[in-house]
């Protein structure tokens, strides 16, 4: 049987001159009907690229298919060469044939449009559909994808509706034409765990209903076990390997493949937990928080008074020892970013204590909590050399750049792994992993008790994740220094936390030892997110599609939230009673 | 010197450089007098004399030597539009500058003073206010100042509030970096690039509105020169003496036209989006 589609000696290239610029070189693969490869690699590896020439809107991003064939079978039977065909005869496959999701719903849609009208686009422009039947075929694509209310939602515009909803819409709009071939580029990407097993599972059905061939493009290989038949490793645009999943993951053969699966972090449900810390009974924490909450006044109108508030964190207390790493895990709109920008005094709380052991944090410019951000890119000044980028939290502290300091500067760069001429380039010259190694280093250098980690970790591609993760490790263990950990990730999670807090709805739901929480977790919110968790270890595991929403924080003014009531399940593990 | 470059590799900086190169140096020797004759000389017996190698752009009504007054009216020109954008860009940074950075009721009120001063054509407020201080050579670069004020303000106050949120800014807070550091060392510097742009743009409309000024008698007064003075003194004269009208006429042309090719490459150069392309 001819495969659906087949794909010899790929190569492809970007700019004025593609050949000396080849971006994927030379890759082959076949995909029989029904089939889904997963491919696999990190960014820069021309996983998305090869996946663009498929429907050849590569071309649009300035990029040039040199060499190869991409041979596909059209619905009629008939064998068409991508590479060879014209831009008239593509834009009837792209859609019809060939359909295709991105990473970012929020920016994939038209803003100002309904839902209802992009999806009808496609019947109108493959089928031929009109008015009620293009409204009816709408609906029921937005039927098949589980929206619930599908009729009245065909009248919401994009912002209405959450990144998982528009999701659905993209992959509703996708299959819309009832194509052949989908082809998914880090389709999860930009959404919440949960949220991400949702539309997995969601593909994993549509997939069996219409018996559809996918390719599925992204960077974590624990994300392909429950749905890939075939895996491709990409790196630096060659397929370092390729095979069944078994194969590939049980044996895999290529030591690029083995490193991606040793090396990059993944969730093994509290096994992999550290234990390299233990409480003593009677010390100072070296960060104590007590009732905070943090609420923003919804505006109402001019005349009016204020409408209610955002509740985005509520009564949060913990207390961090030094040499301790505290996790603060929960998904976006949970109140964990806010959480640790309240404790830097960058939002101001409405209330709450915080307490280090130097005494009672009145302002942001206690030198005993420093910040390292998510954004390696955007949290260093680009016109600053590196050496005034270091300087800054001395002079911001009242001291002056001497000697000493250079000598400190150079002491930190080199021990956070940096070449010793970093003091004199600018942050443009280094990669993502280095210049987040450059934050770490400037939080460092008022020699902190607390180091604030806002996902610092999770804007960097996964085997440079692990090399940062380690040296935070070794960091603190040097400096004896206590993190505060905010993430969303949390194979990341397991490998530096030893305690976590679980943070629903601006509110601690659950919160303990590391180990005991992943293992053994007892909120059913904290049972959602760890079983949401991908893993290699869960092949083919079904997901049950649950379309549960977080609550609005938004409460009329004065509302106080009801004294929580929590449970003990363990020396140091206790959960929030749930109604 | 890398930026020197740059701008002489770039296609429409070549021209534009060369052609402000130029125009900066004959500025300077029409403001130091170092002209082939004295401006106000009036050499009777040459009235109206076609160009020649005495009189290289021939001579005026008075007898006097239009190149060099055309050097001492090009020097007036830039004396004019350098101060007069040198004062917008400063008051424009700082009203940018605090606007983004307090926000509230200061950003409103200095932005809605700047949407009021720019509903006006620039030309005509610029009449406005020297109708109110009297003409002259300093009213008019206040007025020119007061013109282009809310196009700095604008084009500070834009990526000001974009840079704000950047999280560099948040880490600069994370460290307690006063006010002051903060705004220069973060905000103001990131802003060099479009301000280098606009400053460039800014001095050829601001040479454009000094000589429109004059042309109307509100700016540079006579007997000192300045090409927009030269311009209206020609007018009846267009058909016996057409050097007259066209040597000033094509100086203003060009010398616009230098700092906008300049002020394209520049744009072309700073931008990091076309960075890669042009280099």
């Amino acid at each position: 049987m001819t495969p659906l589609l087949s794909v010899k000696d790929l190569r492809v290239g970007f700019g004025r001159d593609p050949a000396k610029n080849e971006i994927v070189k030379g890759v082959s693969f076949d995909l029989a009907a029904g089939e889904t490869m997963a491919i696999v690699g990190e960014s820069g590896s021309g996983k998305s690229v090869t996946a663009l020439s498929i429907n050849r809107l590569v071309d649009f991003g300035g990029g040039k298919i040199i060499g190869g064939s991409i041979k596909l079978t059209r619905a009629d039977g008939n064998v068409l060469d991508i590479t060879q065909a014209k831009e008239p005869v593509l834009e009837k496959i792209r859609g019809s044939e060939i359909g295709m999701i991105f990473q970012e719903p929020m920016t994939s849609l038209n803003p100002v449009l309904s839902i209802g009208t992009q999806i009808e686009e496609s019947f109108r422009l493959h089928r031929g559909l009109t008015g009620k039947q293009a409204t009816a075929a709408a609906k029921d694509a937005l039927d098949r994808v589980r929206i619930p209310d599908a009729a009245r939602r065909l009248k919401y515009a994009p912002n209405q509706l959450s990144g998982g909803m528009l999701q659905r819409v993209m992959i509703a709009t996708a299959l819309a034409c009832n194509p052949r071939l989908l082809i998914a580029d880090e389709p999860t990407t930009a959404l919440d765990v949960t949220v991400q097993a949702q539309i997995m599972a969601l593909l994993g059905e549509l997939k069996r209903e219409t018996g559809m061939a996918m390719i599925f493009i992204t960077h974590d290989i624990g994300l392909v076990a429950g749905i890939a038949d075939q895996i491709m490793v990409m790196q630096a645009g060659q397929a370092v390997e390729q095979g069944t999943l078994g194969e590939v993951l049980d044996q895999p053969q290529h030591p690029y493949t083995q490193h991606l699966l040793s090396a990059v972090p993944h969730f093994e449900s509290g096994r992999a937990a550290r234990t390299d810390f233990s409480r003593k009974a009677k010390e100072t924490p070296a960060l104590d928080v007590d009732g905070l909450v943090v609420r923003f006044k919804v505006k109402g109108s001019m005349f009016s008074r204020a409408q209610g508030s955002v509740h985005a964190v509520e009564n949060v207390g913990f207390d961090l020892m030094p040499g301790e790493t505290l996790a603060i895990v929960g998904e976006s709109g949970s109140g964990k970013s806010t959480t640790a920008r309240a404790i830097l005094g960058l939002v101001k709380p409405t209330r709450g204590r915080f307490a280090t052991h130097m005494g009672s944090i009145t302002d942001a410019t206690d030198p005993a909590t420093q910040m390292v951000f998510q954004n390696p890119y955007a949290s260093l000044n680009p016109r600053l050399r590196i050496d005034s980028i270091l300087a800054e939290p001395v002079i911001a502290a009242g001291g002056r750049v001497t000697n000493e300091t250079r000598d400190k500067m150079k002491a930190l760069l080199k021990r956070v792994g940096l070449p010793e001429d970093s003091l004199e380039r600018y942050p443009h010259q280094f990669s993502g992993g280095q210049r987040q190694r450059l934050c770490i280093a400037r939080a460092l250098m008022l020699n902190p008790s607390v180091v604030v980690l806002d996902e610092a970790v999770s804007a960097l591609d996964v085997s440079v994740q692990a090399k940062v993760l380690e040296l935070l490790v070794d960091l603190q263990k040097e400096y004896g220094l206590a993190y505060l950990f905010v993430s969303h990730d949390m194979a990341v999670v397991e490998r530096i936390a030893h305690r976590i807090a679980v943070l629903y709805a601006g509110q601690i739901v659950e919160i303990g030892d590391a180990a005991s929480v992943l293992s053994n977790p007892q909120h059913s919110y904290t049972k959602r997110l760890i079983s949401a968790v991908p893993s290699i270890d869960r092949r083919n595991q079904h997901f049950e599609i649950d379309t549960r929403q977080v609550p609005s924080l938004v409460r009329p003014p004065g509302f106080e939230p009801p004294e929580a009531q929590w449970r003990e399940f363990g020396p140091d593990h206790r959960a929030r009673a749930e109604a | 010197m890398c930026m020197l470059r740059a701008i002489f590799s770039h296609p429409s900086g070549r021209i534009g450089g060369t052609i402000v190169l130029i125009y900066v140096v004959v500025a300077l020797l029409g403001l130091f007098d170092l002209t082939p004759h004295y401006p106000l000389q009036q050499y009777r017996i040459d009235r109206l004399h076609a160009p020649s190698v005495v009189y290289w752009m021939g001579t005026d009504l008075f007898g006097r030597d239009v190149a060099s007054r055309l050097m001492k009216g090009v020097g007036q020109s830039f004396l004019v539009g350098v101060s007069a954008v040198a004062l917008a860009t400063i008051a424009g940074t700082i009203l940018g500058l605090t606007a983004a950075w307090f926000g509230k009721l200061w950003d409103g009120l200095v932005m809605r003073i700047m949407d009021v001063l720019l509903a006006f054509p620039a030309i005509l407020l610029a009449l406005l206010i020297i109708a109110i201080a009297g003409p002259g050579t300093w009213t008019s670069v206040a007025a020119i100042a007061i013109v282009y004020t809310p196009i700095f303000t604008r084009v500070v106050r834009g990526p000001a509030l974009s840079i704000k949120s950047r999280e560099f800014v948040d880490a600069a807070r994370t460290f307690g970096s006063s006010k002051s550091y903060i705004l220069t060392r973060h905000l103001l510097l990131n802003l060099v690039a479009p301000l280098t742009v606009q400053v460039t743009l800014a001095l050829a409309w601001s040479l454009l509105t000094e000589a429109g000024l004059s042309f109307l008698g509100l700016g540079t007064q006579p007997p000192a020169s300045s090409l927009g003075l030269m311009l209206a003194d020609s007018r009846n004269l267009m058909e016996t003496a057409p050097w007259l009208l066209i040597f000033p006429a094509v100086a203003i042309m060009i010398s616009i036209l230098g700092f906008n090719l300049l002020g394209d490459a520049l744009r072309d150069i700073l931008d990091p989006k076309t960075r890669s392309r042009t280099a």
